[in-house]
């Protein structure tokens, strides 16, 4: 019985790689080698590349590493250039936006300067990556379902590093760039406000965040389940149902008296996916410049104890 | 009878692990089964006894009704109703109705000739629930360790419980489910995104192809996991993201007392860089 579970890829077939689909593609931007993973055939598919360049592709992949090189180099600075410090406090490090005083203006580069600069270069990175999720789909006449879910990733980054710090009027309010640096911004930004449980879009954020955990594993299982009848063939089953989408159907309709459709599930994942981090940017951006204390306003509205 | 125009040929009896043909029938659109009439039964009581909690408490708020776990000073004993014995109750009503909901899932699995994915998976959250309401309380001497349940009063319990630890998002299990848990709604919002873009494709072009979505992929990131590589991947997250959900409050004051951010003492007091001066921590 365990054979039929498709948990693994139990024989994997090599032959010459796919090269890709060309319809509007430039082909002089795709790369021309592909090579093979066993490790990865396991999972999924076994080949790794070709894959596609172009301008977007080159500005956002040299901006990131900007970014990156940049973060990095703070670290080593604060590291005194010893490589065992370097390793010891690598969660510890941090690069800071600039204190309060500095407003929306520039500051000295080691205090909050650099912050300023390393963003800028993570804003093109993100910005013409969008671009770069939207041309892939244009240049295979497909939907450009991946770039407007990314847009809403966008916008919660945007929210927290630059939109809020402007509302705020000072560029102190943004994320840290560091591992710890960050977890304790979180929490410190939850203390400050009074609470961000008692935030409705934090809620609704959280809700979405596991929602897509059920989701995934609902659907994910699912089709493996009936993956004997070719149900990880989505598509087909799309146009033309066929019997693994009708036991998947059935199958959660027998449980809890409703099913979604094959491309139905698909909206659904969407959706949620995308939820998680809309309505988790609006929760951000109101805290601080609509909202000084979750607690507080959740006690004038009903649902908070008074005391 | 709802019934969809493909639906009567499925309907087959047979499949079910108790009770033989006895409970082997549907109403409306739900399949029973004995585990159907167990959960029923537990789904109802655990309703009931909410309620008449509700009563006891005096609010019909639906945002503030809270069935509260006894205090910590009674241990592991039972409670009064009206002093956490509800809480019980309600409990053991809800265990019941999901072990028995998970067992229905295999009896449809059975009849469909399904694989077993979707009960495993559901195995998990049961198993993270439990862990929440049963072990660490047992482990830790007292139900009123375990939540109580409430909208909002669920919340102030994580949040007090995270507290007592200092900052909660220093412990290592939390730290990986939680990038488990993102992880796992951007593989779900890029598969419904790349599913959606290729089945509603530009206007006036013909319906994509599974090599449009490879190709898209590899574009992209230089990899395309598959149609049958994306449920396995987001399977694997989905049920890590639970399992180390799990794991993160069950060692929070059992095998670890302190606050968390101490626990990372460890990696700073390495011996070969303990006392190297310089940096953050030095």
């Amino acid at each position: 019985m365990a054979e039929y579970q498709n948990i693994f890829t139990q024989v994997q077939v090599q032959a010459e790689p796919e090269m890709g689909m060309v319809e509007g593609v430039e082909l002089y931007n795709r790369s021309k080698g592909a090579s093979f993973s066993t490790l990865a055939g396991w999972f999924g598919n076994a080949q790794l590349g070709p894959i596609y360049l172009g301008t977007m592709g080159v500005i956002s992949l040299a901006t990131g590493a900007i970014w990156f090189m940049l973060v990095g180099a703070w670290y080593w600075y604060q590291a005194d250039l010893n490589p065992a410090v370097f390793l010891r406090d690598l969660f510890w490090f941090s690069l800071e936006p600039p204190a309060e005083e500095y407003g929306l203006g520039f500051a000295p580069l080691a205090e909050g300067g650099l912050w300023l600069i390393a963003s800028f270069f993570f804003l093109i990175s993100l910005s013409t990556w969008w671009v770069r999720t939207y041309l892939r789909a244009a240049a295979l006449g497909m939907g450009k379902h991946v770039a407007w879910a990314f847009a809403s990733a966008l916008w919660l980054v945007l929210v927290l590093g630059l939109i809020r710090p402007i509302m705020m009027g000072s560029w102190s309010h943004a994320v840290p760039y560091g591992i710890f640096s960050h977890l304790d911004w979180t929490n410190l930004f939850s203390l400050t406000y009074g609470n961000l449980f008692y935030n409705p879009f934090h809620a609704l954020s959280i809700v979405f965040l596991y929602g897509s955990a059920l989701l995934f594993a609902m659907h994910g299982a699912t089709i493996l389940a009936v993956s004997r009848f070719g149900g990880d063939r989505e598509l087909e089953q799309i146009a033309d149902r066929g019997t693994a989408s009708e036991r998947a159907a059935l199958f959660w309709r027998w449980t809890m008296g409703f099913n979604a459709t094959m491309e139905g599930i698909h909206r659904w994942a969407w959706w949620f996916a995308v939820l998680v981090t809309l309505t988790g940017g609006i929760g951000i951006l109101l805290t601080g410049t609509v909202v000084d204390n979750w607690y507080v306003w959740a006690q004038e509205h009903g649902y908070a104890p008074l005391n | 009878m709802a019934l969809l125009s493909f639906e009567r040929k499925y309907r087959v009896p047979g499949g079910t692990l108790v009770g033989g043909n006895l409970f082997d029938f549907w109403v409306g659109p739900f399949y029973v089964g004995f585990f159907g009439v167990t959960t029923f039964f537990f789904a109802a009581l655990g309703t009931i006894l909410i309620f008449y909690g509700a009563v006891l408490q005096g609010t019909w708020n639906p945002w503030l009704i809270s069935i509260n776990p006894p205090d910590i000073a009674l241990g592991l004993g039972f409670a009064p109703l009206a002093a956490g014995g509800l809480w019980q109750i309600i409990t053991v009503c809800a265990i019941g109705a999901f072990v028995s909901w998970a067992l229905r899932e295999v009896e449809i699995c059975n009849k469909l000739g399904m694989g077993y994915h979707v009960p495993f998976a559901f195995g998990v959250a049961i198993f993270a629930y439990l862990t929440l309401v049963v072990v660490r309380p047992m482990l830790m001497g007292a139900w009123g360790y375990a939540f109580p349940y409430g909208i909002w009063t669920h919340l102030d319990w994580v949040s007090n419980t995270g507290y007592q630890y200092g900052n909660f998002h220093y412990n290592p299990a939390h730290m990986i489910a939680v990038s488990f848990f993102f992880t796992t709604a951007l593989a779900l919002s890029l598969h419904g995104a790349l599913v959606l873009s290729a089945a509603n494709p530009e206007k006036g072009k013909e319906m994509r192809t599974p090599d449009h979505e490879d190709t898209y992929f590899r574009d992209l990131i230089g990899y395309s996991v598959g149609t049958l590589g994306i449920h396995r991947v987001g399977l694997l997250l989905a049920l890590n993201a639970g399992f180390w959900s799990a794991i993160c409050i069950v060692i929070s004051g059992t095998i670890w007392f302190e606050q968390w951010v101490t626990w990372w003492d460890w990696w700073l007091n390495l011996p070969w860089w303990a006392g190297i001066p310089g940096g953050v921590n030095g």
